[in-house]
């Protein structure tokens, strides 16, 4: 079979062509480098995040106050680890193996989400990590369904689904502490106020300031902007703070005539601060994940030398 | 690559949800051997009872037709149109065929 | 009534307390899909530990509420084995405490699946499809650490070494046992044994292991004497409902 090898240009054209008819691209189609840089640049900060992400909730799997809190947490870690396994397969697509996503991690080329690098202090956090940064990762997820990369896309749609109960269970938590003593509202509030700022700034940067999402969005990576995002996330959460009682901490916040809300400043340095490394938990988490990675090197090891001989 | 740093070989995985159905295709799992392979499959894709069926197969092991492959290895299917059901007139009265 | 109590909670903590030292593992796995898997196998030991604990207070009658016996006895009340409480100090003491613990628990809850009593029947059919699996998942792992690498199973054999001399307290039968089994309730331990025995030097064989020669043992734990461990377990894991006594969460 001999055909004659297409030019970049008409790759590129057919390419485009398949974006603007929204199907999907599969890892076998061609696709421009920079399309590829930055799934896996966005792909694999996503698996890191999952995966991160189970550290400052483990931190009281063992502290939880009752068996039935104990079994969610529980239950929600591992759905974190399982999508971080569905993410990692799917940046496994582009060519590049988890071995070296990993290694990326540890040496700082690959980020993940900032919002876990705060602590988790009171068991209060676990309702409003639940509640709204899963919260503002479903906001952003349930966008990135219609992302234009086949295997992402096929991801989301899992992880959305599986995450449906996550942000429940966080509000759950709140509500039932914002009905119970006094030690428990203060709680629930406090938790709210160290959280709040930290999901605001899950969804990025302003768009004019936010030099990933152009190209993102030209090729239909990203589906919606970040400001877009953020709106939505906070029009649907703060009549749920309200609802049972929690003040949301911003001084300046603003209701408008459309019944949308509209937020005082984030503040930027902090958020900058934090990606550069010097959040509360940087240090704590990165050190966790490779400390863990470490010591099961020998693990590994006879796992896949047991292997070689089951052959 | 050192032996302690590999995450072992991809899998890829099959899950038949009800008895009699197909197989389906859900995604991949890393494993070392087969057998760790099936549980890992078991504990990553069958948390919520998905499963009555599961197989797992070496990643490296399957044969694939790409994309780009796709346009003259597929029968079009605009020829041969008799091999649809739709193809055929019926008289009428037929109720079900 | 005090002996079934007492016999059911037994049972009860084996679960919660090496439910407990998995869930400290969470996040600290060699990989990703390990982390899962060890994350399952402790929420099946929560499912029977609590199951068991709302019977407890249903017989009790005394108004106490299934979570009151995990988070509101003290360690001298609690009725597990040493070998459970042990701490995670590498993946061969986590593999090889679960596994002794995993063969133990699969013939125990078979033959619980034949009690007189039908709550305990009842807890039998329900474990014995999940402990079966768990012994699966350990025995494989056992022959992958002990014949696979050098390290491995070196590491492995230290682990053998420090765990086993908790490893017979499972069949050391306590008076509440005793007195269960005479009722024809409780599970006949000489049965256990013997079959655990067997199971074990079957994988042990495969992974080229060895039972070590020390066969001291020690125990106490079904009689409320615990090592150091427990008390740290219990410290943290009652945390919050002795901090605030009063609030439900």
């Amino acid at each position: 079979m001999s055909t004659i090898a297409p030019s970049k240009e008409q790759l590129l054209a057919e390419f485009e062509s398949k974006i603007a008819a929204e199907m999907k691209i599969e890892p076998r189609d061609w696709m421009p480098d920079e399309y590829r840089q930055h799934l896996v640049r966005q792909i694999s900060q996503h698996a890191h995040s999952e995966v991160i992400g189970m550290q400052p909730e483990g931190n009281w799997i063992t502290r939880a106050p009752s068996l039935r809190s104990k079994k969610i947490l529980l239950a929600k870690i591992q759905d974190e680890g399982g999508h971080g396994l569905y993410l990692y397969s799917a940046a496994e697509t582009l060519g590049i193996s988890r071995e070296q996503f990993i290694q990326w991690l540890h040496v700082g080329k690959a980020k993940y989400s900032s919002v876990f690098n705060y602590p988790a202090l009171n068991w209060a956090d676990i309702g409003a990590i639940g509640w709204l940064v899963d919260g503002a990762a479903i906001t952003n997820q349930v966008s990135l369904q219609r992302t234009s990369y086949g295997p992402y896309s096929r991801a989301m749609v899992k992880i959305c689904k599986e995450e449906s109960f996550h942000q429940r269970q966080g509000y759950e938590i709140m509500w039932k502490m914002m009905e119970g003593t006094k030690d428990q509202q203060q709680m629930a509030q406090d938790a709210l106020n160290r959280w709040w700022w930290p999901a605001l700034m899950m969804f990025g940067p302003h768009d004019n300031e936010s030099a990933n999402t152009s190209n993102a969005m030209k090729w239909k990576i990203k589906r919606e902007s970040n400001d877009q995002l953020r709106e939505k996330f906070i029009n649907k959460t703060i009549p749920q703070a309200e609802l049972i009682g929690l003040k949301v901490p911003d001084a300046n916040l603003q209701l408008l005539d459309d019944e949308t809300y509209k937020h005082g400043d984030i503040d930027w340095n902090e958020f900058w601060e934090v990606v550069k490394g010097n959040g509360p938990c940087n240090q704590q988490r990165l050190e966790h994940h490779k400390r863990a990675h470490d010591n099961g090197a020998w693990v590994r090891e006879t796992a896949y030398v047991a292997g070689l001989n089951q052959k | 690559m050192e032996a302690s740093e590999s995450q072992g070989q991809l899998w890829e995985v099959f899950i038949q949800s009800k008895p009699g159905q197909a197989f389906k295709h859900v995604g991949s799992v890393h494993a070392y051997d087969k057998d760790l392979a099936v549980e890992n499959a078991r504990d990553i894709y069958t948390r919520r009872g998905e499963g009555t069926g599961l197989w797992v197969v070496p990643g490296k092991e399957i044969v694939a037709v790409t994309i780009n492959e796709a346009e003259y290895f597929f029968e079009p299917i605009d020829e041969k149109i008799y091999r649809h059901p739709t193809f055929y007139d019926l008289p009428e009265g037929v109720k079900q065929m | 009534m005090e002996t079934k109590l007492n016999y059911y909670l037994q049972i009860a903590d084996n679960a919660l307390i090496l439910s407990h030292r998995l869930s400290e593992y969470s996040s600290h796995g060699p990989f990703l899909e390990e982390d899962l898997a060890n994350t399952n196998v402790a929420l099946d030991l929560i499912g029977i530990a609590e199951s068991i604990y709302n019977e407890c207070a249903r017989i009790e009658g005394k108004g106490r509420i299934g979570d009151d016996f995990p988070y509101r006895r003290g360690e001298h009340e609690f009725y597990n084995c040493l070998l459970v409480e042990q701490p995670n100090r590498d993946f061969a003491f986590i593999m090889v405490r679960q596994f002794l613990t995993d063969a133990f628990n699969f013939y125990f809850y078979s033959e619980m699946t034949k009690s007189k009593d039908q709550f305990l029947q009842a807890i039998g059919f329900k474990a014995i499809k999940q402990v079966t699996y768990h012994l699966r998942r350990s025995s494989e792992w056992m022959i992958r650490l002990g014949a696979g690498t050098e390290l491995a199973n070196g590491k492995t054999q230290f682990a053998l070494d420090t765990l086993w001399r908790y490893s017979q307290e499972f069949f050391v039968a306590s008076e509440a046992e005793a007195a269960m089994i005479k009722a024809g309730i409780g599970v006949d331990l000489e049965v256990v044994k013997e079959l655990w025995f067997q199971k074990v030097r079957e994988i042990l064989y495969m992974s080229h292991l060895s039972i070590p020669e020390n066969q001291f043992q020690l125990n106490g734990g079904k009689q409320g004497k615990h090592s150091e461990n427990l008390g740290f377990i219990l410290t943290e894991m009652q945390y919050l409902p002795s901090k605030y006594p009063e609030a439900k969460w």
